[in-house]
Order: C-alpha cells, then structure tokens, then sequence
C-alpha cells in the first residue's frame, strides 16, 4: 500500500515538472529565438524560422550583428536614457502612489471613497487617449531652469518621468495590499504616540515588500516599454528612450533582422535583470493579492 | 578708444565668418540609423552650408524614419515645428494642407531641367524639392530572355499586355525557375502604391480621380481598374509571382540565385545586379498595359516649416542644396538617381554608359508622381490593403468598390481635401 502511495507520489511529480518545463519552454523559446537570431546573418535567420534551427546556435553564427547595431545606433545612449527615465520615475512612483495607498487606508477625511472611485474609474481609460490633451499641456507648461522661468516642457527627460510617477493602478495595488496588515499594529502605534509617518516609513512600509515589488515591476515594464509618448515629446536624439530607438533599424523597405534581434537582446537585459532581482518578492505578492501584470 | 575699436575691428576680421552671430535654424531629417551614406551627406551639406555663409547655423536633428512623420505631427500640434523639414514627396500635399509647410518661394527658374519626381507642387505652389529621386524597371537576363525567346523591350517600345504575359507563361512553362517574376510582395507599406498603381495607371486607371480629386469612383473601379484588378489577381493564380506570403529574404536575393526571372525593383537595389550579372544585366522599361508605360517618381524633399521664424533662412540653405555638385555626391554615395541631366553626366552610375544610366532615362520618359492630394496618405493605404487582399484571392469589383467607398468617405469627412 505504501508503495503504491510512493509511486502516485512520483507520478504526480513528474506531470508537474512535464507541465512546468512545458509552460517554460513556452516562456523562454521567444527569448531564445531573439538570442539565437541575433548570432545569423539575415538570410539564414529568415529561412531557419521554419524549423527547429531558429532556437538553436547552428550554421553562420557570429557576433557581426550587434557590431553592425552599435555602429547603427548610439545603443548605449538609449540605454542609458530608458533606464533614467525608468528608474526617477519608479522611485518616485513607489513613494507617491504608496503614501497615497497610505492615506486612502489609514486616514480619515472628507471625500475619500469618492477620490479612490474615481480613481478607479481612470483604469478605464487608456494612456494613448490623453496624449494629445496631454502634449498639448507639455507645451506649455513653465520650468525654472538655469535662464530662469522657461515655457515648455518638450525634449525634456521631465516630460518623460512626471506624467507618469502618480497612476491608479499602482496606488490600487498598495490600497489592496495595505488593507490586508494588521491593523492592531497601527492603533497600538497611534496609542504609543507615533505620528503617520512614522507609522508609514517604519511599520508599513517594512511590512509591504512584496507589493512595493509588484508595483516596481509593473511600473518598471510600463515605462521602459514607452514608445508614443516619448516619440511625441522628444526630438533629440541625446535623451531618445530605446523603443524609439528601434525606429534606427528599419527603412521604408528594408528591416535588418540580425541586427534588429541584436538590439532587442541588448535592451532585454536591463528588463531581466530588474525581474530576476525582485522576482521572489513579485510571486509572494501575486500569491497574497491575486493581482499581476 | 580708436585703438581698442580698431583692434576690435582686427579681431573681428580674423574670425571665420561662421564664427560670427548666426542665427540658428532647425532641421529634421528622417535617416537616422540608415547605414548608408546619406545621413553623412547630408550633415556635410550642413556644414558646408553653415560655413559658407555668416547669417544662418542649420543645426540638424535626426529621427529614424519609422517614426519621424509621428514626431511631425507631434511637433505640429505642440507648435514646435523646425525650421526646416524633410518630407517625403506623396505626403508633403497633407503636410502643406494641414498648414505644416508653407510655399518655398523659390525662384522656379532655379528648377529648370529637374526630373518631374523632385518638385513636390501643391495647389499650384513649389513647397519641397528633392535631392534625388528613384525610378523602378523590370529586372532581368539578357541570356534569360533570349533563351526564351522574348523581345527585349525599349524606351520606345515596351512591351505590351499580351507580350508580357506571354513572356512570363514561357517562363513559367519552362519550369526553370519558381516564379517569373518578383513584384517584390514582401515590401509592404509605400510599395505597394509607389510599385503597383503604375500598373493600374497603364490599364487607365488610378487611385483617385485626378481632374478633381474629390473621388475614386471611375479611377478606381471602373473597366480600366477592374480589367487591371483580374490582370493582378491572374499573376498569383497563374504561378507567375509570389504573393504577399513571399519571404523578404527571396525579395532581397531571389533574381540573383535564379530563384525568379524577372524582377520588378528599384534602382537602389540595382548595383548588385550588374555586379552579379555583368553585361548580362537588364533594366527593362515598365510594359505598356494599353494607357502607356508608366512607373512611380518622388522621393524624400526639402521645405520650409510654416511656423519657421526665417523662412529666408530656411530657404536659403535649400538653395545651397541645389546644385549639381550635391545631385552628384548624393546620387554617388546613395546609389539614387541626381535630379538633373547635368549632375548625372557627372556621377559613376548615372553618366552616360554608366551602369544605371537608363533609370534615368525611365524617369525622365515614365515618371508619374502618386496622387497629389492631402487624401493621398489615407489613400495609399486602403490601395495598398485592396491589392493584398486581390492578390490573396477576394472579388476584384467588390474589393475595388469597397475601396472607393472607403476613400470617399475620407475625402469627405475631410471636406474634399482643400481642392
């Protein structure tokens, strides 16, 4: 009987990992079709995507595609830039959106639910559709700067970053996540006498790790992904983000594979690395507040 | 005093002009990431430019292509347009309808002897002009036509519909090769309308109506279009072309490993031909499907900004621009055919007896620019996805009628376009 039991056991083990291992195959033939292509001359690249070979490092492999990008394209500079922009505007995301979570659950004042529903509300409503309205206010928005008051906030890195630090759907997710503490912790501290920030920088916030994750990760993604806005509101190529930076490798006509798969293995890294570092976090809070990407 | 203002007058003329105040004026070109010599140039014509004269600086920004018309219109609305924009021929109607671009006021005298192709003229004003231009031709072998027994057509006498159907049957009947001929379906895009309503135009008819450009019907759907929509779809029925499912790869290289007999493409793409073919090589005219030869003209252009601050700057430095020596570096670094028959005397390819001299010759004798309307943009691509789904097999007068319809309701909701 208890060999039986052992080798139900193992059975069921086994279709899990064949399950696992298959949903990861699924996850990771994208990645390893662009890394693999990125190693092919155009040619090659195009007729091995009808076989097994596309995922495989066979026939003319070498590195000529990413020297042909970085000679194409200032890649470096793009880089650069997305990960500027990306991380100012995630490190003030966090702090906003979460001290705005904070107030929505912990403190008491007039026309809260109202604020937070129509918070809500603004899930609905695409980024793409605000844009013009949006650029339009850009243009004329005023800026101290080093010759003092200018107009306009176009070919900025400000315009990149500022309109999209504060958003509903990370300020639900801390809402969601900060309800769930325990309560007691924050009314014994009020009794003990502690002010809310104190209450948010050393009783929230050290509890809320994983949401802080989540929250960074999508809003990570989000930005770093960036194409339209940044297309609209920037012209100079020094502060250019590198979706719009995979404009350099297509003409009207010609599209150089290799090296269109070179540059998007180059500007995958910084994502992965930013996933794989806050991963263990990210699953902990998909697990406790139901909600992901 | 005298002293200081005379060793300040001193210094002064020891300065290059450049040195001294200029007014900065902004230019935006699409190549950016174009990996061709064209960027170059044109950052040495800005050079150049700034460095002959002392009142004007061109400070260039570059923008890659698939994104720059995006940024135009960005920077329109923003009002935060340069000085100085690049536009590409069909579109620059749209550009100066939308009040993007305002008429150069060039002395048209300065134009003379160009290609048609390089002038972009709107409501009967010069507003951009080109650099250079592009031409298209059939593609092929001597030894493949003689072979075959094919007439190999002239300037003066191209081939007819019968005789370039006959061709491709021979071809196709001989088994030699996958497909006669290569449209180049793989292209999608401007291609299609800049390579393929030439055909339509031949038959007799067009995207748009152009005697008034307030409607498609007739151009579009009529007996010339509909006979030329079933001409099309015979192409991909019969075997003769691959259709849109055709890799860009066999595009690139499929004439030159023998894969097709014929290919219909652009000049740009014709110096590995005579590399790989010698004097084997031929650039053959478009055939004459009954309403005479015609292939498409236009490229990327010069013009002034509507909002530009000095217009005379501007249009000062696309004067600099157009002189025979630029016709002749742009055509030479580019492969690109220079705009007048004086710079192409000049250049490696377009001289005479030069490898790529009968392109200039197609464009001069063939050259038709696309649909000259601020329509032609939404135009362009309800033509484009009418060919692709003909080619794929839908009802021709069905398809073409549903693409009149389409392209009047545009013209209409835009109140005809400012015709």
């Amino acid at each position: 009987m208890a060999a039986v039991s052992s080798d139900n056991r193992g059975l069921r083990l086994a279709v899990r990992y064949a399950v696992l291992t298959l949903v990861a195959v699924i996850f990771v033939f994208p990645l390893l079709f662009m890394a693999m292509s990125s190693l092919k001359p155009d040619h090659q690249l195009l007729t091995d995507t009808g076989s097994l070979r596309a995922f495989l490092p066979v026939g003319d492999i070498s590195f000529d595609n990413y020297g042909a990008a970085f000679e194409r394209a200032p890649i470096g500079v793009f880089v650069l830039n997305s990960v500027l922009v990306t991380g100012v505007t995630v490190a003030f995301s966090l702090l906003v959106c979460s001290m705005a979570a904070f107030s929505f659950v912990f403190l008491n004042w007039r026309g809260r639910d109202a604020v937070f529903g129509v918070l809500l509300a603004t899930f609905i409503i695409p980024y793409e559709t605000i844009f013009v309205p949006l650029l339009l206010m850009m243009s004329q928005l005023p800026w101290i700067g080093r010759g003092g008051i200018e107009v306009g906030w176009l070919n900025t890195y400000r315009a990149q970053i500022i309109p999209f630090i504060a958003d509903g759907l990370s300020i639900f997710l801390f809402v969601q996540y900060f309800k769930d503490l325990p309560r007691e912790l924050i009314e014994a501290s009020r009794v003990e006498g502690a002010g809310w920030w104190l209450i948010y920088r050393r009783i929230v916030m050290p509890l809320s790790g994983p949401v802080f994750a989540t929250a960074a990760i999508l809003k990570f993604l989000f930005m770093y992904n960036q194409y339209l806005w940044p297309l609209m509101v920037v012209q100079a190529e020094d502060i250019r983000p590198v979706m719009v930076g995979l404009g350099y490798f297509t003409d009207q006509l010609n599209v150089p594979w290799g090296e269109v798969m070179a540059y998007l293995t180059i500007i995958t890294v910084p994502v992965l690395a930013f996933y794989l570092s806050l991963q263990r976090a990210f699953i902990s809070s998909v697990a406790s507040t139901g909600v992901k990407g | 005093m005298n002293r200081k203002l005379a060793l300040a007058a001193a210094l002064a003329a020891c300065l290059p002009a450049s040195a001294m105040a200029q007014t900065e004026l902004s230019l935006w070109y699409h190549g950016a990431g174009s990996a061709n010599a064209e960027e170059a140039l044109v950052n040495q014509l800005v050079e150049e430019f700034n460095a002959a004269q002392s009142d004007w600086r061109v400070v260039i920004e570059t923008f890659p292509q698939l994104a720059y018309n995006d940024a135009v219109g960005a920077a329109a609305l923003a009002g935060e347009l340069p000085d100085i924009l690049d536009v590409d021929g069909p579109v620059m109607p749209n550009w100066a309808w939308a009040e993007y671009m305002r008429p150069l006021g060039i002395d048209e005298a300065k134009l003379r002897g160009f290609l048609p192709g390089p002038i972009g003229r709107w409501n009967g004003e010069v507003y951009s002009v080109g650099l250079w231009d592009a031409a298209v031709a059939m593609t092929t072998r001597r030894s493949t036509l003689v072979k075959y027994g094919i007439r190999v057509p002239t300037l003066d006498a191209p081939w007819t519909l019968r005789e370039f159907n006959d061709a491709l049957r021979k071809i196709k009947v001989s088994g030699d090769f996958e497909y006669p001929l290569d449209l180049g379906m793989a292209w999608r895009g401007e291609w299609y309308p800049y390579a393929f309503s030439p055909f339509l135009q031949s038959f007799g008819g067009d995207i748009v109506d152009r005697s008034t450009y307030q409607s498609a019907e007739g151009a579009l759907n009529g007996d010339a279009a509909v006979a030329f929509g079933e001409w099309w779809q015979s192409l991909f029925e019969n075997g003769y072309a691959p259709g849109t499912s055709q890799d860009a790869a066999d595009r690139e290289v499929g004439l030159l490993e023998g894969e097709y007999a014929i290919s219909w493409n652009g000049n740009w793409a014709a110096l590995p031909v005579v590399e790989a073919f010698g004097d084997d090589a031929l650039f053959l005219p478009a055939p004459d499907f009954g309403d005479g030869p015609v292939i498409g003209a236009a490229s990327w252009q010069f013009g002034v900004s509507a909002t530009s601050d000095h217009p005379e700057g501007a249009r000062a430095f696309i004067e600099f621009a157009l002189r025979d020596r630029w016709f002749s570096a742009f055509s030479d670094g580019t492969g690109l055919i220079p705009v007048t028959s004086t710079a192409a005397a000049d250049t490696k390819n377009y001289a005479p007896g030069g490898p790529l001299e009968v392109f200039y010759e197609l464009s001069e004798a063939q050259a038709l620019v696309r649909p000259v309307t601020p329509g032609y943009i939404v135009q362009a691509k309800v033509f484009e996805k009418a060919l692709a789904d003909i080619a794929n097999g839908a009802d021709v007068a069905d398809t073409l009628d549903a693409a009149v319809d389409e392209i009047d309701a545009d013209i209409a909701r835009n109140r005809g376009y400012g015709h």
